[in-house]
């Protein structure tokens, strides 16, 4: 029979004004198992501590009930009193009656019967616990980013300045990511490739970072401090160490009309390709699916002309298996598919072009060389539509129901941009709000409406539609003035959503990472810990996480990096005993529990087994203690129920509810 | 069926096979019962006719644990069953030698008293079945003798055999999902209704669970004092309902839809309505998947896949 100690904390007022904490300490009494139960204004506080590590000694006692605030608050505190006064860590239990209880409940008498609900749960638990013993692992002092955009590149300078190791995995060809696209950033204008390529070179150049471009991660196994990752270096068919970069290979290659990725499709480029001219390596790949040598067998120029003899045709896609400690998730974001908003008559009409495409007819090294001009017919448009919100904000299911966050600033800047390059020509916003909400950002886009003449119209656009004489009819509404609005336009731009970008759902599931309805990564806590995952040893970056702007991003990217600093700066970790174990009488070796099991945890042995005198060879279930992160899977998939979680035992937990439904 | 005979035989004689899993003929045509046949003698009372219901493939386990091969008779839909317990690594495929029976539809005596006749003295398996009474002789038409589940049927192909004997016959003529879609349109309060009418016939005769291919856990949980559910006593009459529903529970993504629950209970409780309802959920929010027809395959509910349905999206009642 266990000795239990229940202590009841007031938390101030938070608790005790609406819990009558001396009637649980009078009921939790009459539990089995207690010997003793006192109540005290702050438990966590070192009085507290005190009270508690005195009535260990006085009474004896084998097993803590702490009922106080959610044990991811304060339990880690009550296990290492417990653990100073002599008792094994894993003999508390907390009864969390502050946010399951008296932050949520008015009624005292109500609030104060389901306190005693809540003891009396965690003290029959208490009664079944056992002492369980921690071990450790160690910390592979290297950290993974995944992505190359401006978020995965600073995380990695971060690091690596404080002297880690740190690989970059990009997908793309090139690092640069989203940013790399954009030609002036908001509030003050400056050029987008100026701030960012002095980065990637930095980070390229640094001794403790290995960039894998054209590479993709394709296995992740393992654990916080000890991740063992697939990496897929896909084929370049260039050989990286002895290509020169001179480009003569692109200039001379004859297939030129696969479309641009860079340039978002608006232009076309060769075969054998470099992203942009400032890529990062300055190696180029071949596209497979477009160049005539794979193809047809024919061609080869780019070998002929590589003065290095860097072309290889033959590579093949190499897989690299390396070890981290920690991983950075920094994959960034797309623009979403117009393909449900055929009323902007996007797909019917050149002229109807999204933000990011107008970045780069904007940008000097784009499609257009930087000349603002109609894509179907080349003329200089005289009046330029920017629609807002186009996805962002959505009720229903066409869109997306979260704010794109960085539409308003970026919509502001385009027309300032226009205006001040092209007086000439008028510039009209629809908006739904305009959201403003960063330091300089708000004076920004007073300056796009006061000093450049911008015509801000507060209403959504509901048509856009192509007219036979080459401009666009926009048929919308001002709110504010309460009528329709129908006007000619030369171009019309959307400030499309943003999503995460394709791909993460795939790296969410390697990583047993939780993504959220829109696929975003979920944040181990919304407020308290942004950039960590609710998955050990894996940190969030940049847009992947939620939309951000450059400056957030790269604020974001510093904190992950601190957060991989200060993990893999430790030695070793402890492990979590609260693992999973398989009894070898009950285990039909069915496999289901491995099947389940995130952490690939569980292999089968072959053993001889003594069933009550009948002895025969059977195939059981073992659990790997340093993989299982007692997410309890396998327990529940158990039909047998052979497979249990120590600390969590269907046992103790079934005693729980029992000891709420008394 | 002599062909069937003859060759099992054979297998035995020649020494391929220490034994065969097959039926034996029982006091009257309609009710032959599983049995292992280890000799020529033994084999005489072997028999395969309309009325060999029962699933065999559930043997094999203890089977598999004895000297040398064992010949099992499977039906069609009994190979699906044989599968899952292959890829659960309860039976292993080296022991054990097909004989992949063909299959009419499988007879059922008591369909034959529901079709209205009384005082049975004999009966044959042909169709129209010949009926011998009390009262007279009579006919039934073979399909209104017919298990329900043969309405249903899977298929007439063998998802895995050594070798084939008889021909099988396409009996479907009823939509497998009809009776669970039937359920899903009742209100909550008759739908509870329904289940406590049926479920509070239970005897907790232990039949479902014996005969069933999926629960074969060497321990059941019924049965472990590790858990408190052993013997417990009723204390009302529609407690019954935790042991079926659990049991649904322990079988979903494994349960084959063999229907032998429903054939075997002694009660007349539709059992198999709580298997087709998770497995009608598991075809509308994972795709279609048929438990035991391919042994490689990760079953819906022991993989996950990012293509798999939200938690959210279920609780919306699937939407995918």
């Amino acid at each position: 029979m266990q000795r239990i100690g229940v202590f009841v904390c007031h938390c101030g007022s938070n608790i005790a004004a609406t819990v009558d904490v001396h009637k649980v300490v009078e009921l939790a009494r009459l539990e089995p198992g207690v010997v003793h139960a006192e109540d005290y204004q702050y438990m966590c506080s070192e009085a507290g501590q005190a009270k508690i590590g005195a009535a260990i000694k006085e009474h004896q006692l084998t097993g803590l009930v702490v009922c106080s605030c959610s044990p991811r608050m304060h339990e880690a505190t009550f296990r290492k009193c417990a653990q100073k006064y002599g008792l094994n860590p894993y003999m508390v239990e907390i009864a969390n009656i502050r946010e399951h209880c008296s932050w949520i409940h008015k009624d005292m008498q109500e609030a104060t019967e389901k306190a005693v609900i809540l003891a009396r749960a965690a003290i029959a638990k208490v009664n079944l616990n056992t002492p369980l013993q921690a071990g450790e692992s160690r910390v592979t002092k290297r950290a993974l980013v995944i992505g190359g955009g401006i978020a995965g590149i600073q995380t990695a300078l971060d690091i690596a300045d404080a002297g880690y190791e740190v690989d970059i995995v990009e997908k793309t060809p090139s690092i640069g990511g989203r940013m790399s696209q954009l030609d002036k950033t908001f509030p003050t204008l400056d050029c987008s490739a100026c701030i960012l390529t002095p980065k990637m070179v930095d980070a390229a150049g640094h001794e403790k970072i290995k960039i894998y471009t054209y590479s993709e991660v394709e296995k992740v196994s393992g654990f916080v401090g000890d991740f063992t990752v697939d990496i897929r270096k896909k084929a370049r068919s260039v050989d990286a160490d002895k290509c020169t970069g001179c480009g003569v290979c692109q200039e001379k290659c004859p297939s030129k009309k696969t479309l641009s990725e860079f340039n978002r499709g608006l232009g076309t480029r060769s075969a054998i390709y470099t992203p942009f001219a400032q890529a990062i390596p300055n190696v180029p790949v071949i596209d497979r699916d477009a160049c005539i040598k794979f193809k047809t067998g024919k061609c080869g120029v780019c070998e002929k002309v590589c003065q290095a003899g860097a072309i290889n045709y033959a590579q093949q896609d190499e897989i690299i298996t390396e070890k981290y400690g920690a991983i950075v998730v920094a994959t960034g974001f797309d623009t979403i598919k117009l393909d449900k908003y055929d009323e902007y008559a996007y797909s019917q009409s050149k002229d109807v072009i999204t933000s990011l495409e107008l970045e780069r007819v904007m940008n000097a090294a784009g499609p257009t060389k930087g000349h603002l001009e109609r894509l179907s017919d080349g003329k200089a448009p005289k009046e330029i539509v920017f629609i807002q919100c186009v996805g962002s904000r959505c009720s229903d299911d066409r869109g997306k129901p979260y704010c794109s966050k960085i539409c308003c600033m970026y919509t502001a800047k385009h027309a300032m941009l226009i205006r001040d390059k092209y007086p000439d020509v008028n510039v009209t916003v629809f908006y739904i709000d305009v959201r403003t909400p960063g330091k300089n950002f708000d004076e920004f886009y007073r300056r796009a409406v006061e000093e450049y003449g911008v015509n801000y119209i507060k209403g959504q656009v509901g048509k856009v539609a192509p007219q036979p004489d080459g401009s666009l009819l926009v048929q919308g509404v001002d709110l504010l003035d309460n009528k329709q609005i129908k006007m000619k336009a030369d171009m019309v731009v959307l400030a499309t959503a943003i999503e995460p970008n394709q791909g993460v759902r795939n790296i969410a599931t390697m990583l047993t990472a939780s993504i959220d309805t829109n696929n975003f990564l979920t944040e181990a806590h919304p407020k308290l810990r942004p950039v960590e995952s609710p998955t050990a040893g894996v940190f969030l970056s940049g847009v992947c996480q939620g939309p951000k702007d450059i400056p957030e991003t790269v604020s974001q990217a510093g904190a992950a990096a601190v957060k991989v600093i200060g993990l893999l700066a430790k030695d070793k970790l402890t492990t979590n005993p609260c693992t999973a174990k398989a009894d070898e009488l009950l285990c039909n070796g069915c496999s289901n529990c491995a099947k389940v099991c995130p952490y690939g945890a569980i292999t089968y042995e072959t053993c001889l087994v003594n069933d009550h005198g009948i002895r025969e060879e059977r195939r059981i279930a073992k659990v790997n203690n340093a993989l299982c992160q007692g997410c309890g899977a396998c327990t529940v998939t158990c039909p047998s129920g052979a497979m249990d979680l120590q600390g969590f035992s269907n046992k103790q937990l079934l005693a729980e509810v029992d000891a709420i439904c008394r | 069926m002599q062909e069937l005979k003859a060759r099992a035989l054979e297998l035995l004689k020649n020494g391929t096979v220490q034994r065969v899993l097959g039926w034996r003929i029982g006091e009257n045509t309609y009710d032959p019962e599983p049995a292992f046949f280890d000799s020529e003698e033994a084999m005489k009372d072997f028999v395969y006719n309309n009325f060999c219901a029962a699933n065999l493939s559930k043997y094999m386990i203890e089977a598999c644990k004895l000297e040398g091969k064992t010949l099992v008779c499977l039906k069609p839909c009994d190979s699906y069953s044989f599968n899952q317990l292959l890829s659960e690594h309860r039976i292993d495929r080296e022991k054990a030698y097909i004989i992949g029976v063909g299959c009419k539809g499988k007879l059922s005596i008591e369909k034959v008293s529901q079709a209205g006749v009384k005082g049975i003295l004999s009966v044959t398996d042909t169709d129209p079945l010949q009926v011998t009474t009390l009262y007279g002789d009579t006919t039934v038409a073979y399909k209104d003798a017919m298990l329900s589940r043969c309405h249903v049927c899977k298929g007439k192909d063998h998802v895995v055999y050594d070798e084939l004997i008889g021909e099988s016959e396409d009996t479907v003529d009823a939509d497998r999902f009809a009776e669970v879609a039937a359920i899903e349109a009742m209100s909550p309060e008759e739908k509870f209704a329904f289940f406590q009418a049926e479920l509070s016939k239970c005897i907790r005769c232990n039949a479902c669970r014996n005969v069933c291919p999926a629960c074969s856990c060497r321990k059941c949980v019924f049965d472990s004092n590790k858990f408190d559910s052993t013997q417990k006593a009723n204390v009302d009459s529609f407690e019954e309902k935790m042991f079926h529903i659990i049991r649904a529970f322990h079988v979903a993504g494994r349960c084959t839809d063999c229907g032998e629950c429903s054939r075997v209970c002694p009660q007349g409780i539709p059992l198999h309505l709580f298997n087709r309802k998770f497995i009608k959920d598991i075809n509308n929010l994972y795709g279609e998947y048929q438990a035991g027809a391919d042994v490689e395959a990760k079953g819906p509910l022991t993989s996950f896949t990012t293509e798999d349905a939200e938690p959210s999206v279920v609780s919306q009642g699937g939407i995918r």
